[in-house]
């Protein structure tokens, strides 16, 4: 039995502590945003926070998430940074098929976090492990430069 | 994927059957407490005297309109720009629109292909007419109502905004008041449909109605679906295509805590467990001899040669203008290439899965399919039941590119053989390894081109041959897209080649293998735009020629691809911008779709590696639906081209495919990104697609920039492969 801090919430889980975070978050609790992609940490499409930190859950077993804070795209609006993210991505209108997009979304809030002003170096650097087979990459860099003038703009 | 429009023997027959199919238009509104989606199954194939409450659109009484959509959402925008459609003519509330995907019906088919199916970038063109039918019904028939209501002449009533509103007495009612009425009245049968003119929706940018789903993980995708009761099922297939299971041994698999069972299914060994992690485990303790077949032989190096030894011989003829031979004979200056484009996997994000609840008298699957009728009669026939006993809930699709539009529906037939198996609902999910190596590909190609010009420049003999395997053999779609042994889109692209060439021969090849193949974006185009470009561009130098001059010369007659070449080259400064040190520019343009684009690629070559710094795209695709969608798909298809055209690569040795997962089959990341600008000429002609056309001209465009910076001519796919440091 494993005991987590899901979006806020704690939980418990009775999973193999090996099994990835992702299958708990997905087949035992049903939070279905968080997507499996490649399952080596390949694609990005899982990626979650942990402890604010973006990490892929699908190489993440669920016993390292334990005592730990995560995030999944289910509660990224709880926070301020996270719905100005999510606004973004609205205005800009990013998504296609949209499979990627929690895991672009959930990398873009974890970048501006910890770097709310990137050059457009730093978010190519930080966004290159999350693939999207649509080509939204230009979209996603708008949105996540358009994030980060509205904190600018927050902040005066 | 295909098929689209005239090349297609018998087209004219489908739209036919399938107007008369439809009986006119069926417009119907109902409130949901009446019976919902259920009574739009009903009354669907019925002829029209009987009112058949619809299928497109639903009126609540709060207003809110719900548009059911028959395409599938695959990020194309169809659930945006379908709406569109109705809407404008609806004259509805933009603001109270809803999206629901179409259950499986005659009503929803197709317009020219005569069954529910999404693809051959055909969702607008085909539904451009039908769609601002049903609008305009619907409209006329609330007008109707609200007209009888207040006993005023229909003529002094008018519809704006999702309300009818008559001036001279000053009422008001919303369409929500009036659409019970209206559903019981008379389909109209003249329906004016508004000019261009008119238009206050279509043309405009409008946004997106499913990014609110698709940035809070709301979306459902096939994949997300969970039903009571159900088991997660992988199933080991054969690491050869053809294979069969010899025997094998579970013991182990079995121990695998949250392991359901184990069966033989007729694809391989379904495992099924309480969730994909302890089936993945216990698969892989699996031990499993196979028969193998003959798809063992199968090995791509091998057949690269066979390839290219067969397009030095003469195949089926698929063009003849004049006499290529005599004239490659005679002339002063020829060129020829070979050229080699491989296996593709479609590699969308989200891997295939399909969810199978089975009864003794029903079978309802959740999935992201593009191909809804067949798929629905092909598990009607693999469960014992009637098509109408089947039911398919169509999700998101988490990308389709094609492969979601199986042509012998190889994911469904499959997951119903395991619901069959294993007796409770099941989810099959395909891990990443599974979809890579799962085939259903886009063929492998060899081309081989003789081609000469004359004096001026121009060319005078073209000879093409052509090598691959027709996507359509074998499936139902070999009736109508194959004809005396040329598949249609084995040499769409090429056999269409709009240059002025005298003397022009196409002829094709179509060997046989054990590796399923299928359309994949932009299908036939490509791969031929790839070859068919990059020589005319070795024409324009060997005639010491502009590439943009020399190929406007020879467009004489296609006004609508000189549009496009012209507008991309004037909105890059093709021969004025001065570029930096090391870059270069390279053009190309190609028609697929009945959409006409042109990409200028701005590419620098840093230490052995292409780097595609920027792309502007010019297109003619008829009238605009919504620009906003035409750049996200110019975009998207030149970022899914410009992925084959760098490192996509399916190989295959003994028969078993190398590559299993992004780092070895490797789309664009980020950092490889090109900016990209969309340049929309405006049209009056009818929309044509969309999805596809972005694709085939990026590849030629970056190598004929390549060739421009390091004088090497790249003719073979993926140009990683190629040594230029």
């Amino acid at each position: 039995m494993s005991s987590l801090n899901i979006n806020g919430k704690p939980v418990k889980v009775d999973a193999d502590p090996n099994t990835p975070l992702l299958w708990v978050l997905r087949d035992h609790l049903h939070l279905t945003g968080t997507k499996y992609g490649c399952g080596i940490a390949q694609c990005g499409a899982c990626t979650v926070h942990l402890d604010g930190r973006a990490v892929r859950a699908c190489v993440t077993p669920v016993s390292m998430a334990s005592g730990k804070q995560v995030t999944t795209i289910e509660g990224l609006a709880e926070t301020a940074l996270g719905k100005t993210v999510q606004h973004a991505w609205q205005e800009v209108d990013v998504p296609q098929c949209g499979y990627c997009q929690s895991g672009q979304i959930m990398a873009a809030t974890a970048l501006l976090k910890e770097n709310p002003h990137p050059s457009e170096a730093q978010i190519a650097t930080a966004m290159d492990g999350i693939l999207c087979r649509c080509g939204t990459y230009n979209r996603i860099r708008t949105a996540i430069q358009n994030a980060a003038d509205e904190l600018k703009g927050g902040a005066k | 994927m295909k098929p689209t429009t005239a090349e297609i023997p018998g087209r004219r027959k489908f739209l036919k059957d399938s107007a008369a199919l439809m009986g006119g238009l069926v417009i119907g509104f109902y409130l949901p407490f009446k019976g919902g989606r259920a009574m739009a199954a009903e009354g669907a194939a019925k002829p029209a005297p009987v009112y058949p409450p619809n299928a497109f659109i639903r009126i609540a009484a709060d207003d809110t309109i719900t548009i059911v959509v028959n395409k599938s959402e695959m990020g194309q925008g169809v659930y945006t720009s379908l709406p569109m459609l109705i809407a404008e003519e609806l004259e509805a509330d933009w603001s109270r629109i809803r999206v629901e995907s179409a259950p499986v019906d005659a009503v929803y088919n197709h317009t020219g292909f005569g069954m529910q199916i999404t693809g051959g970038s055909s969702s607008i063109p085909s539904s451009w007419e039908q769609l601002r039918r049903v609008g305009a019904s619907a409209r006329i028939l609330l007008v109707r109502a609200a007209a009888a209501q207040w006993g005023v002449p229909e003529s002094e009533c008018r519809a704006e905004n999702s309300r009818i509103t008559h001036a001279a007495s000053g009422r008001m009612l919303s369409y929500g008041d009036v659409a019970d009425a209206a559903a019981r009245l008379t389909l109209p049968q003249d329906v004016a449909l508004k000019s261009p003119g008119d238009f206050k929706l279509i043309g405009k940018p409008v946004k997106r109605l499913d990014t609110p789903e698709k940035i809070t993980g709301r979306a459902q995708f096939g994949l997300d679906v969970y039903i009571p009761d159900m088991l997660t099922v992988l199933v080991a297939r054969s690491p050869v295509f053809g294979g069969k299971v010899k025997r094998f041994d579970a013991t182990e698999a079995r121990k695998v805590p949250g392991v359901q069972g184990i069966y033989q299914v007729p694809t391989g060994i379904a495992v099924a467990a309480s969730g994909f992690w302890p089936a993945k485990t216990a698969r892989e303790l699996l031990e499993i001899e196979w028969e193998e077949g003959a798809g063992a032989g199968v090995s791509t190096a091998r057949m690269r040669e066979d390839y290219r030894a067969l397009a030095r011989t003469p195949g089926l003829t698929a063009r003849k203008d004049g006499d290529a031979g005599a004239a490659l004979k005679s002339a002063q200056k020829t060129v020829s290439a070979e050229y080699e484009v491989p296996y593709l996997a479609h590699a969308a994000m989200e891997p295939l899965n399909v969810v199978v609840d089975l009864r003794a008298d029903r079978c309802t699957i959740w999935t992201g399919t593009q191909s809804q009728t067949m798929d629905r009669a092909m598990a009607a026939k693999t469960a014992g039941l009637k098509p109408e006993q089947v039911e398919i809930h169509t999700t998101f699709l988490g990308g389709g590119f094609g492969r979601r539009a199986n042509p012998v529906s190889d994911f469904v037939i499959e997951a119903v053989q395991v619901a069959k198996a294993v007796g409770k609902p099941i989810k099959v999910v395909w891990t990443r390894e599974d979809d890579t190596r799962g085939g259903h590909y886009r063929p492998m190609w060899a081309d081989y081109i003789e081609a000469a010009i004359g004096r001026d420049g121009r060319p005078v003999a073209w000879k093409h041959t052509i090598v691959g395997q027709s996507i359509t053999a074998g499936t139902p779609f070999e009736a109508f897209m194959t004809k005396d042994g040329i598949d249609v889109t084995s040499v769409e692209g090429a056999a269409t080649i709009p240059y002025s060439i005298p003397n022009l021969e196409v002829g094709l090849h179509s060997p046989k293998n054990q590796v399923p193949v299928q359309w994949w974006r932009s299908v036939g185009h490509s791969h031929t735009a790839f070859v068919v470009e990059t020589m005319m561009d070795e024409l324009a130098h060997l005639a010491g020629q502009d590439p943009v001059q020399y190929r406007l010369a020879l467009l004489d007659k296609s006004p609508r691809y000189a549009g496009v070449l012209r507008l991309a080259a004037e909105k890059s400064g093709w021969g004025k911008q001065v570029l930096p040190a090391g870059h270069a520019y390279g053009v190309a343009v190609h028609q697929s779709f009945d959409s006409y684009v042109a990409e200028v690629a701005e590419v620098s070559v840093e230490s052995g590696k292409i780097r595609v710094h920027r792309v502007v795209c010019a297109v003619d695709c008829g009238m605009v639906v919504n620009p906003d969608g035409i750049r996200q798909q110019l975009e998207s298809a030149v970022v899914y081209g410009l992925s084959a055209a760098l490192h996509g690569e399916i190989t295959l040795e003994n028969g078993r495919v190398v590559q299993s997962n992004f780092h070895d089959y490797v789309p664009l990341r980020f950092s490889e990104m090109p900016r990209i600008e969309v340049h929309i000429v405006p049209s009056e002609a009818p929309p044509t697609g969309i999805g596809e056309p972005g694709t085939p001209p990026i590849a030629p465009a970056v190598a004929n920039a390549v060739f421009r910076l390091t004088g090497k001519r790249l003719r073979s796919m993926p140009f990683d492969r190629a040594a230029l440091a």
